[in-house]
């Protein structure tokens, strides 16, 4: 029993502990921060190990699962999933911190599948069999359900089914794909098919390649989501509570752009090359149509959810610009995305959580009766804007960079994606916050529990946007590896008979 | 040489009253804000006098920003003889506007946080122009737009003080795009972002005759200059800034922050002259917006406004000595703009002050004998920006004036006029402010020592401050002295008079002719008191169908219409799964057991079939 795989299944645990338990539900919320909390310190264990050696999967377990099915219980962390499960079990407590008083009814259910939410993601991160893979990717999606169909607002149900389908329909594509993997592989093992991949062992015909790979990245596109495959996301989040809305922000659209980064890439290089120029069309796509949907929204959650339509764009076309560069801001915009936008749903909620509106024309000179929520707010902003210094300028600069090496047209419109997100946040920050409160306006400043709830993620800000040798490197060196395995093989294999390669590579 | 304290120093002040300002009373505040800035005027100036010739730069580099593969940026300090300048007039300049601002901002609300913001500002204004590299540099660009975004936005209460605030943050984010553009260029280029290399390795390239990529690198970083330094096509939002208070439009929007433009060409003029195509844009574009601007100033009534549209059109000047080559001119202007312009600035602050918060100047009116210390500096500020002789502005300007000549005798020419327009509004406001008789209804008094004593302070800088600090020998020492063309000072010191004299006659002696001139050329006179309706035509030619369009195309049309509407409907075709899910969320423990048992053997199903299908 690796540290590992306690950090996995400790929530586990906890979901099916505070659920059976008959506690009341003050005792069943204590419980499940405390749980929570000691997931997350258990899991800055994972840190060093995989900062020391982040090429290698580390804390791996191997054991059988499904015999018949030669399925193995396989997972193993590296410098690319690292930050993403800290951030999981990071967030975890913090949602829960901020649902204290905003849930009240069916609270232990409500905390149990904030539990039960962060093992199928963590499980998402660190899966190395195909099959554990899928299983904990719909296990991931069962919780998010509930979260947005029991607590959610007035449309929960059409959001949540909504939600629901989407995802479905890009996981079945997914789930064919994998068997058709299996059929040919023989095994649904991540670590062994890569390596047949890499050494010729294992082939797929071009068409066969192109649909398996189009299989998956139709399932992770969704889930990022991709323009234009969006429009669950404004629903989902607009109903949510304001936990879901954070959780799903911050990390389980990441399980889209991690998948992009682990499977699409790897198992599928030279489609993954084929397809490209489309992606980054889409991306860039995204990153303005997102901006400018986002800018004319009355409702502030659905702004946010467009940003980060926008926002994603940018994650997808670095992952897409197969550059060291471009790949290390998406990863690194992941991390920083899903502190500033999850700190963003936060800020939102505790908004309606006093005024009981979504509307941004239903605030106003929240500036006055509340300004540390006010201050909070706008740095918030900043950092979900770019500003240097804060989280997600590295990340955003990075993927600019490294777009700018392959297409400088996609690097121009991508940019104008920086402008626009100006326009839509400060334009919010305006109205919301700034001008004379109304007299129908429901205020008042953060109260202890939420400066605690927020804290960290204004240190998380600060510390990723001047400091940001402390992740990207784990990152970075993994990046190089998979940038090594999603090499175009055909050009390899050209490149080897014709002895000019560097000729075949300058006519690509 | 520890040039990091530099910037540190105003960073824990603003940490400071940031965090804990609202608890500690205003002398504690004080300290902590001046103090810091002090501090950092204090170390600037032993680092310079410990720092030896600084003929080459002395660089200082602490640890790594952002690294991926080959690309790396650090945090790298550095100094030398350019920014040296930049150094003593930012924290000494500074430090005087935050003297003067206990004073202004005494009886205001959110006054810690003023001054947390003030101490921000200086922190980033100083990154800025500490950096040893583009990124870093950068950092400060895009940390001193933010400062002034929330400061043109003190006011918040009120809704232009937020308009302002926001149009200011904006229009500069154009302006970075194109930076940024640039940056992404020079790493693909040069393979970094670091001054020292880029700068050698473009010096190395051929000059390009025809555009190429250095002409694109030069002509992206103009559009970053324009934004910050506020030129056409982005000077829109200087003027509307003035919302802020008035320590803020001395200190960002006239003395230091503006002026990054001109600091980050200077800094890149090795590239830039590979690239005579960009200096030729960028003459041009200093020279227009020096001479528009110049004509939006002769009809302003709001003392600010008018002093706000001097600025535009006296970093126009500084663009077109850039243009032309004369770097150092444009330097020297740079530093004796920020002491008279600073100076008209907390003059206009220290009327405001006097008047209780009126800024037309038709209220105001012979105010000559009841501010008198106000009025005298102000006339100093006034001598300098007309260019009169031994001024400061007189060795600046002349010294753009006659490389321009050089360059092209036509850019001499609309020069020299601009100088007469300068003149004359400049000493339109002052006569309108001090002569004549009083039109207000308050009571004006003279502002307190802690204010009229950086005016005077200034006041003795903009004077002689040519005189003292010879700027192009500082930076070139082993130049030639350039060759003094008596006649076009003869010109220029002219012109410059000519529109005092003018202004003199419309405003002290024949008071009645300017109305009679406005309402001849009404037409004319209403285009330019309405700045051209540029800010009317942007409106509506980008802002409001960019609103519109994606309100009604992208959002209502292509969003909601097109995409969910297909979703929708497939949704609906599939209704009958649809009802399960809807059972599924009854939300009980069964139901969901019951979910993952159903869909595991869906998939054990599924993968039976497949595999007994081979």
């Amino acid at each position: 029993m690796s540290l590992l795989d306690l950090v996995i299944f400790l929530p586990l645990i906890g979901f099916l502990v505070i659920l059976l338990l008959p506690a009341s539900d003050e005792i069943a919320k204590k419980l499940a921060i405390g749980w929570a909390l000691v997931v997350f310190v258990l899991s800055l264990g994972l840190i060093g190990p995989v900062q020391a050696n982040p090429k290698e999967f580390q804390f791996v377990t191997n054991v059988p699962w499904i015999d018949a099915l030669k399925i193995n219980y396989h997972i193993g962390i590296d410098g690319l999933s690292l930050w993403l499960v800290i951030l999981t079990t990071f967030l975890t407590p913090i949602a829960m911190l901020i649902s204290w008083k905003y849930i009240n009814q069916r609270v232990t259910q409500f905390f149990a599948f904030l539990l039960l939410l962060e093992f199928g993601m963590t499980g998402v991160f660190v899966s190395l069999d195909l099959f554990v893979f899928y299983t904990f990717w719909e296990v991931a999606l069962v919780p998010m359900y509930f979260l947005i169909g029991i607590w959610g607002h007035d449309r929960r149900i059409y959001a949540a089914v909504k939600f629901f389908l989407y995802t479905l329909a890009g996981s079945v594509l997914m789930l064919a794909a994998m068997i058709f993997i299996y059929n040919r592989a023989k095994t649904f093992d991540y670590v062994e098919i890569v390596k047949n991949i890499q050494n010729g062992m294992l082939t797929f015909t071009r068409t066969e390649e192109l649909l398996l790979f189009l299989a998956f990245f139709i399932a992770f596109a969704i889930k990022v989501p991709l323009f234009p495959l969006h429009t669950w996301l404004p629903d989902a989040h607009v109903e949510a509570p304001t936990a879901g809305s954070v959780m799903l922000a911050a990390v389980m659209l990441k399980m889209g752009t991690y998948g992009l980064v682990r499977f699409c890439l790897p198992l599928f290089p030279g489609s993954a090359h084929d397809c490209a120029p489309w992606i980054m069309m889409l991306a860039v796509i995204g990153i303005v149509y997102g901006a400018l949907v986002a800018m004319v929204q009355p409702n502030m959650k659905k702004l946010v959810a467009y940003s980060s339509v926008s926002h994603l764009g940018f994650v997808v076309l670095g992952v897409f610009s197969f550059t060291q560069a471009g790949l290390d801001g998406a990863v690194f915009q992941m991390l920083a995305h899903g502190i500033s936008t999850g700190a963003l749903f936060m800020l939102v909620g505790m908004l309606y959580e006093r005024n009981h509106s979504l509307e941004i024309k239903s605030y106003g000179g929240v500036a006055t009766p509340a300004p540390n929520l006010t201050t909070i707010f706008v740095i918030t902003t900043l950092a979900s804007i770019g500003m240097p210094l804060l989280s997600n300028f590295v990340g955003e600069f990075l993927v600019l960079q490294g777009t700018s090496q392959v297409s400088m047209i996609a690097t121009v419109f991508a940019s104008t994606g920086v402008i626009f997100s100006a326009v839509y946040m400060l334009w919010m920050v305006q109205r919301v916050f700034y001008g004379k409160a109304d007299g129908n306006l429901h205020m008042y400043d953060l109260t202890t529990r939420e400066y605690v709830a927020l804290g960290p993620m204004i240190i998380m800000m600060v510390w990723m946007g001047v400091y940001s040798q402390s992740f990207l490197p784990a990152a970075s060196s993994q990046n190089v590896e998979i940038l090594k395995m999603s090499q175009d093989r055909r050009t390899v294999v050209i490149e080897k008979a014709t002895g000019q390669g560097a000729e075949v590579l300058h006519a690509r | 040489m520890q040039l990091w304290l530099i910037p540190i120093f105003p960073l824990i002040g603003f940490l400071i009253n940031g965090l804990f300002g609202r608890r500690l009373s205003k002398p504690v505040i004080n300290a902590v804000a001046l103090g810091s800035v002090a501090l950092s005027f204090l170390w600037v100036l032993k680092c310079i006098s410990g720092g030896g010739s600084l003929e080459e730069p002395h660089i200082e580099r602490y640890f790594t920003w952002i690294a991926s593969g080959d690309f790396s940026v650090g945090v790298d300090l550095m100094l030398d003889r350019l920014n040296s300048v930049m150094l003593c007039v930012v924290t000494g300049v500074g430090l005087l506007i935050h003297i003067y601002a206990v004073g202004y901002m005494a009886h205001e609300g959110g006054y810690y946080r003023f001054f947390a913001y003030l101490n921000l500002f200086m922190f980033f204004m100083l990154t800025l122009v500490l950096g040893a590299n583009f990124l870093l540099l950068f950092i400060g660009w895009e940390g001193v737009g933010t400062c002034s975004y929330l400061l043109i936005g003190f006011y918040f209460l009120e809704k232009f003080a937020g308009d302002a605030g926001k149009k200011a943050f904006i229009v500069n984010r154009i302006g970075d795009f194109g930076f940024s553009l640039a940056m992404f260029l020079i790493v693909n280029k040069f393979g970094t972002l670091d001054f020292g290399t880029v700068m050698e390795k473009a010096h190395g390239l051929p000059v390009e005759h025809t555009a190429g990529i250095l002409t694109a690198i030069c002509l992206l970083l103009i559009v970053g200059a324009t934004g910050k330094s506020a030129q056409i096509p982005l000077y829109t939002w200087l003027p509307d800034a003035m919302a802020g208070p008035t320590p803020v439009s001395a200190l960002i929007h006239a003395a230091t922050m503006v002026t990054a433009g001109v600091y980050m060409v200077v800094r890149s003029q090795l590239m830039f002259n590979q690239a005579p195509i960009a200096l030729e844009v960028l003459a041009i574009i200093g020279l227009a917006t020096a001479f528009f601007a110049a004509t939006i100033g002769l009809c302003q009534t709001d003392i600010k406004k008018v002093f706000a549209y001097s600025t535009v059109s006296q970093l126009g000047y500084m663009f077109v000595g850039l243009g032309v080559g004369a770097y150092s001119a444009g330097v020297w202007h740079l530093m004796t703009h920020a002491f008279f312009k600073a100076l008209l600035f907390l003059g206009a602050g220290s009327v405001i002050h006097a008047c209780s918060g009126e800024q037309e100047m038709s209220q105001m009116g012979g105010l000559r004998k009841k501010i008198p210390y106000t009025f005298w500096t102000l006339m100093c500020a006034g001598l300098a920006i007309a260019g009169f002789p031994l001024t400061s502005g007189y060795f600046s300007k002349e010294a753009i004036l006659g490389a321009a000549y050089e360059h092209a005798p036509w850019m001499f020419w609309v020069g020299v006029f601009t100088a007469g327009m300068t003149a004359f509004y400049v000493f339109r406001a002052l006569f309108m402010t001090f002569f004549g008789d009083y039109r207000g209804h308050h009571h004006p008094h003279e502002s307190p020592l802690v204010m009229t004593g950086p005016l005077m302070v200034l006041a003795v800088l903009s004077l002689g401050g040519g005189l003292f600090f010879n700027i192009p020998h500082w930076l070139e020492p082993n130049a030639e002295p350039e060759h003094e063309n008596r006649m076009l000072t003869v010109i220029a010191v002219g012109s410059g008079l000519a529109g005092i004299a003018l202004a003199y006659y419309m405003y002290v002696i024949n008071t009645g002719l300017p109305n009679k001139i406005a309402n001849t050329f009404s037409g004319l006179y209403r285009t330019i008191y309405n700045k051209y309706f540029v800010d009317e035509a942007y409106d509506s030619v980008i802002v409001n169908p960019l609103e519109e369009g994606s309100r009604v195309l992208l959002w209502k049309g292509i969003d909601t219409g097109v995409i969910d509407h297909f979703v929708n409907d497939v949704g609906r075709s599939a209704r009958g799964f649809g009802q399960i899910l809807r059972w599924a969320q009854a939300g009980n423990i069964r139901g969901y057991a019951a979910w993952v048992a159903f869909g595991s053997v869906l998939v054990l199903i599924a993968i039976g079939l497949v595999g007994g299908a081979k």
